[in-house]
């Protein structure tokens, strides 16, 4: 018999070594995130996770579950905050996603509608963030970038190509491309890379393959992403 | 073809990847910045993919990635060097160079700009020029300097007056009157044996002279415990909390005692390297540093397997990041990445530099122990107050007649340092940096101490000509240029604050941002990653509380007001039209 902690009320079980998300995860519940996925080591960058545990904020991607925990997840009060980091994550990049290709399949879009994040209330931070088209396969589009640096840790942990990395410090932060030149095109980056494929909003996207699936009929268009969570289980 | 300044630094580094901070500060010293080829060539030689050499190179303030002059002229910018005229010196330098701040001169010869708190507060104006610190910085040196930079004047041929800094030590108790020679700590703590050194400091009660206060003994103990290949002593010598600088004058009048102190923790954790990283601001006390480490190796004491367990120490150089006070972010900077803190636990005590278990103390903290060592934990106990043993060493700065470094055993009251350091009509005391708490007039009864007052020392005082308005702007742009980036609460949330004072200190503001700024207080403490985010707002929260009234001076009304400038917006139409007669205006009123 595995252990158990306590999430928004109910017994949620563990095993040894598992951090919150991951056995909530298990057990089909959803503590909203960005920069955490299942397939790589967890990163605690984004604070979605963020949740209280006896009391305590942690994020939940980082902290390790224990026996009797009581953990806060969707309250009113972490709620609120997860909005204000959305708002935050939109107001700093430059996300139009009526014209975004990736509408629909975009975890921060989706999350930002799970949560009811109506406006993003603060003013535009407008940066401006040139897109990188000179690959063949991948066009790299900035002006989305969350700095969840999944495709880091894909490039760095699965590809073995460490094409990406952040540079640059606080607001000024930015993705940067493993080549003197900058480019995308001049790195050994391929489209069948697993970084290819891991990040959560348009930054990186195939190219040839848009709106080959109308928005309207993508993954979160269907169903909210906390279902996805529990659909995956 | 690697140039033969850059490989002579590379291979003075063992071409290792860990000391990439020390490779490119070193490199920029040789070739003046750090350009496209050269990190590919750093990168290469250390065998690291180069999109982590650029990574560690964009991070850091003083590593250039483009040619910034062969000048760089970096004025102070605590609010402490600006109550000291800075700001308009910083203008009227530029003025005599034809430039604007932040811009490189058209022939790439000069550029003047800002830089974080060089810790000369009780000297000020001060400005780094090449990363060397100049302080008392007047209209006449600013004119001389211009002088210098436009005939081209290297600057080892400067007056060397300027480059001249004070130790200001205004009061004197058992730490700064230690009267130890090098060595006498040390021998006593070999008598007592790892075992029972550590015993004598969990006896004294030391704490962490940080600011957080964490207990050493039980530190050292954990770190002791810890298992693990090597283990590793670092001094955080970072001391970039704007408004101290005892740490500046520890390590140039008590050098030794810093160094020992070191050598004791390694021989309590069973460490047999130290590292002591210096901030990039202290650059010109490496050379000293260093003759005092070779003068300890020639007397037996580092280096030596029996008088000094075969402990060494090696210095390493920041590069302009205060988040690297924290001290995950410091091993990660000591290991050659951008000063971001790890994730924690695991706590450096199990995992630290180079994953190996960890103590990380602060020079004072380190310093302290030397005492301890000697006279035992009793005879330390003794001093202070019940939870806080010892002394503290204070920065003050400001508005007081006598500047300087005041040491005090634990519980003096804020009332009784301001009358030692010769303060009237104070209105404020920000304490310990801009990360601490703003104390007004009716607090000044406090004491100094964890249980009452905690603070890493600095101790920054305002008098009632001063608007405390600008107090909170100087932190709140600090914060925003110092942030590192990591985590979305504090990387976005310090820009909304600068953004929020900029439209109340352009007169566009209403009660509604003063709310705003609440709001991302309450955010980012508790959601930030670390202690620099969950700390930020601190003193904005405390002044919003305390000096509203500051704040509201600055807003047209206390009801609704646009952010939005309607006038200003047609400016743009007016220049294209020639036009600025009244018709082109907007009256006040409509």
């Amino acid at each position: 018999m595995s252990d158990t902690f306590i999430l928004d009320g109910e017994e949620i079980p563990f095993e040894p070594g598992q951090t919150l998300i991951e056995a909530a995860k298990a057990a089909g519940k959803y503590i909203p995130h960005l920069c955490w996925h299942p397939d790589f080591v967890a990163h605690g960058s984004c604070k979605l996770c963020t949740v209280k545990v006896n009391g305590r904020f942690v994020s939940g991607c980082t902290a390790q579950a224990a026996p009797g925990q009581n953990v806060e997840n969707r309250t009113p009060e972490l709620d609120d905050k997860r909005r204000t980091l959305l708002q935050l994550l939109f107001v700093e990049g430059n996300h139009f996603c009526p014209s975004c290709e990736k509408s629909g399949n975009c975890a921060l879009q989706a999350t930002a509608y799970e949560l009811g994040m109506l406006t993003p209330h603060f003013d535009h931070f407008y940066p401006d963030r040139p897109v990188d088209a000179s690959h063949t396969d991948v066009l790299l589009d900035f002006n989305r970038c969350i700095m969840c640096e999944l495709c880091v840790r894909a490039s760095r942990d699965v590809d073995g190509k460490n094409v990406f990395a952040l540079s640059g410090r606080g607001i000024d932060s930015h993705l940067i491309v493993n080549s003197a030149s900058g480019r995308l095109g001049d790195t050994d980056f391929a489209a069948s890379d697993r970084a290819a494929k891991v990040c959560p909003v348009g930054v990186i996207l195939k190219k040839r393959v848009g709106f080959a699936k109308p928005i309207g009929a993508r993954d979160y268009d269907a169903r909210p992403i906390s279902q996805h969570v529990k659909e995956s289980r | 073809m690697i140039d033969t300044a850059l490989a002579t630094v590379l291979d003075r580094h063992r071409r290792d990847g860990t000391r990439l901070m020390q490779i490119l500060r070193e490199t920029q010293e040789a070739l003046g910045w750090l350009s496209p080829d050269t990190l590919g060539d750093i990168a290469s030689a250390i065998g690291w993919p180069r999109v982590r050499v650029e990574s560690t190179a964009g991070f850091y303030s003083f590593f250039h990635t483009r040619p910034l002059g062969q000048y760089r002229v970096l004025f102070s910018d605590n609010i402490t060097d600006r109550m000291l005229g800075s700001h308009e010196l910083m203008q009227a330098l530029c003025k005599k160079l034809w430039l604007e701040p932040g811009r490189v001169s058209e022939d790439g010869l000069v550029s003047v700009d800002t830089t974080s708190c060089t810790g000369l507060c009780d000297q000020g104006p001060a400005a780094l020029v090449n990363y060397r610190a100049i302080s008392q910085l007047t209209p006449e040196r600013i004119a001389a300097m211009a002088d210098l930079i436009r005939g081209k004047v290297p600057l080892a041929e400067w007056p060397t007056e300027w480059f001249h800094i004070e130790d200001n030590i205004r009061r004197r108790d058992a730490l700064l009157d230690h009267g130890l020679a090098p060595g006498e700590a040390l021998t006593a703590a070999l008598a007592r044996g790892p075992q029972g050194l550590l015993d004598e400091i969990k006896l004294s009660g030391l704490r962490g002279r940080g600011g957080a206060g964490f207990s050493t003994g039980l530190k050292w103990q954990s770190c002791r415990d810890a298992p693990g290949k090597e283990h590793y002593v670092v001094c955080n010598a970072d001391e970039g909390e704007p408004g101290t600088f005892k740490d500046r004058v520890l390590l140039t009048t008590c050098a030794d005692l810093v160094f020992e102190g070191m050598t004791l923790a390694g021989f309590a954790v069973g460490a047999r390297k130290g590292l002591l990283y210096l901030r990039g601001e202290y650059r010109y006390l490496l050379e000293p540093l260093e003759a005092v480490l070779a003068r300890r190796r020639q007397a037996g004491l580092l280096g030596n397997p029996i008088a000094a367990h075969g402990f060494d120490i090696e210095i390493h150089l920041g590069a302009g990041a205060y988040i690297c006070g924290e001290e995950s972010a410091l091993i990660e900077s000591l290991e050659g990445r951008p000063g971001k803190p790890r994730i924690r636990p695991p706590f450096p005590v199990t995992h630290g530099y180079l994953d190996q278990p960890t103590t990380v103390n602060n020079v004072e903290t380190l310093a302290s122990a030397c005492l301890i060592a000697r006279h035992g934990g009793a005879w330390f106990k003794a001093i202070g107050t019940e939870k806080s043993a010892g002394t503290k060493l204070l920065s003050v700065s400001g508005d007081v007649a006598r500047p300087g470094i005041y040491e005090y055993p634990f519980g003096v009251s804020i009332a009784q340092v301001l009358a030692d350091a010769g303060a009237a009509g104070v209105q404020a005391v920000q304490i310990s940096g801009a990360a601490g708490n703003c104390l007004a007039d009716d607090e000044f009864d406090r004491r100094i101490a964890y249980e009452d007052v905690p603070t890493a020392g600095s101790f920054m005082v305002f008098d009632h000509c001063r608007d405390m308005f600008e107090v909170a702007s100087n932190f709140v742009h600090f914060f925003a240029h110092e942030s590192c980036g990591f985590c979305t609460p504090c990387r976005v949330g310090t820009a909304v604050n600068r953004r929020l004072m900029d439209k109340l200190s352009a007169g566009h503001g209403s009660p509604y941002d003063i709310n705003e700024m609440y709001k991302m207080h309450r955010l980012m403490q508790g959601a930030s990653h670390c202690g620099l985010g969950n700390s930020s707002t601190t003193a904005l929260f405390d002044m919003l509380n305390k000096f509203k009234p500051a704040f509201e001076r600055r807003l047209h009304s206390l009801e609704y007001e646009p952010g939005f400038d309607l006038d200003s917006a047609l400016s743009q139409a007016r220049q294209m039209t020639g036009r600025d007669d009244a018709g082109a205006h907007l009256r006040e009123d409509e």
